[in-house]
């Protein structure tokens, strides 16, 4: 898979997770050499970045983004808050941990993960999605 | 012209083999560039053509209804249309046009806006329809120094054929004809300072939010086919034919690349404008070099 191009949700997160995957496609470590892409339509990306504990009022908007993207799509988990809910566990607004709601292909831990460890665990999402592409193409065969 | 060159002008150069890879190329040049420019590496020089290949592949949701077909339907229209633009142009000097062809060719470059906009509004998103309001709107604007700058070099040559308006030498009105086309070209490419219908992060991506899988890949495929029209059209009509087939296309593809690096520095280097100072800088300024070229060309047929 050469061109996975990112959508990028924030349910909740405390702007650190982000800022570090907005990191990514600075100068410095340039993820547009992997041909990735940050997408702003859910439409035209492959793989969802969630970022944050799953709070009640971005839940909504987690699932239609979710069922927003086409398939095949990979979701990837941003910084310890999806993974776990982190420092907001117990919280009586928090809903999450994501995987409550989403298969979660990717985890990548952190408070915040540095980029090097989000480019990481974005190249291993797209690994995944080339896995889902083929299978894809099995399945289609198979039903014609 | 004989069946068989007429053949290799529509099927190899400049039709729809050389089109296409030259879209391709030209969309990782622009993305490739800025990245150069922005002190980064780059995209690699497959991945426009990777990107294409992976839309096909994905499962776009696609509606039964008419608005699901003309979703489709509209991108193929635009990228028909571009490469008929592009078959139209004169590369070498000994072509043969027929009468009006330039007529045919301006109204190819058009069919791609209309497209946008009646996608952007098909697609019921409200980005789309803030888009497609703000491309129509564009429209208006740049092509009033577009058409003039067209209508100058017609009228200084006299005639609506593509052929002999570039055989012709219209010195000065050809100087101001240039300025005044290409002065739209960023509008007409979506590209910065006025890259107002597709300006992503504030409306995502305008008319095309709504698009996935193959429409996306066509529309992708249609906005690099507009850089090969767009910049072939300044160095067809701009850069004198030497009248050696080789030196002439070798000419062609240089001038095209030249025009593209000097739009992807404009655009790399500038931020988006707002609408209303768009619109005001067209209609100001380029109404003064639509003048301008309109008088030059009346001046040079006395």
């Amino acid at each position: 898979m050469k061109s996975p191009w990112l959508f990028h949700l924030n349910t909740g997160a405390c702007n650190g997770c982000d800022i570090e995957l907005l990191c990514c496609l600075t100068p410095r470590y340039d993820v547009e050499q992997l041909g990735i892409r940050l997408e702003g339509s859910p439409r035209h990306a492959d793989i969802l970045c969630v970022s944050g504990p799953v709070t009640r009022n971005t839940l909504d908007a987690l699932q239609s983004v979710y069922s927003q993207i086409p398939d095949p799509k990979v979701v990837v988990a941003i910084g310890s808050c999806p993974a776990s809910c982190n420092v907001f566990a117990g919280s009586p607004v928090v809903v999450g941990p994501l995987d409550r709601f989403l298969h979660v292909d990717v985890y990548v831990p952190g408070c915040p993960p540095r980029p090097d460890a989000i480019i990481c665990g974005i190249v291993r999402a797209t690994e995944i999605l080339a896995e889902k592409v083929a299978q894809n193409i099995v399945v289609k065969e198979s039903v014609a | 012209m004989n069946l068989g060159l007429t053949l290799l002008r529509v099927f190899v150069f400049p039709g729809i083999i050389y089109t296409v890879f030259a879209a391709w190329f030209i969309l990782w040049f622009d993305r490739k560039m800025t990245a150069r420019m922005q002190n980064r590496i780059g995209p690699p020089f497959y991945q426009p053509f990777f990107d294409f290949i992976k839309l096909l592949a994905k499962d776009s949701q696609t509606q039964q209804s008419m608005e699901g077909k003309l979703m489709l339907g509209l991108p193929i229209m635009s990228v028909t249309a571009l490469i008929g633009a592009a078959t139209l142009l004169p590369v070498t000097a000994s072509e043969q046009g027929f009468a009006g062809d330039l007529v045919l060719l301006v109204s190819l470059l058009e069919v791609p806006t209309i497209c946008l906009v009646l996608a952007g509004f098909i697609s019921k998103s409200i980005f789309g329809q803030v888009g497609a309001t703000r491309e129509a709107i564009l429209s208006i604007a740049y092509n009033i120094p577009f058409l003039a700058g067209m209508v100058a070099l017609a009228s200084a040559s006299g005639s609506l054929d593509l052929s002999k308006i570039v055989n012709s030498r219209p010195g000065v009105v050809g100087i101001a004809a240039f300025v005044s086309i290409i002065i739209c070209l960023p509008a007409k490419l979506h590209i910065n300072p006025f890259s107002l219908s597709n300006a992503e992060q504030e409306i995502y991506s305008g008319p095309l939010t709504e698009m996935s899988g193959a429409q996306l890949a066509l529309w992708e495929l249609s906005h690099g086919l507009e850089w090969v029209a767009l910049s072939g059209l300044m160095a067809a009509l701009f850069i004198p034919k030497t009248g050696i087939i080789g030196v002439d296309i070798i000419l062609f593809l240089v001038g095209s690349i030249l025009v593209s690096l000097l739009l992807i520095i404009l655009s790399t280097g500038s931020a988006r404008l707002k609408l209303g100072e768009t619109v005001r800088l067209y209609w100001r300024w380029g109404t003064v070099f639509a003048g301008l070229v309109l008088i030059a060309s009346m001046l040079w047929q006395l």
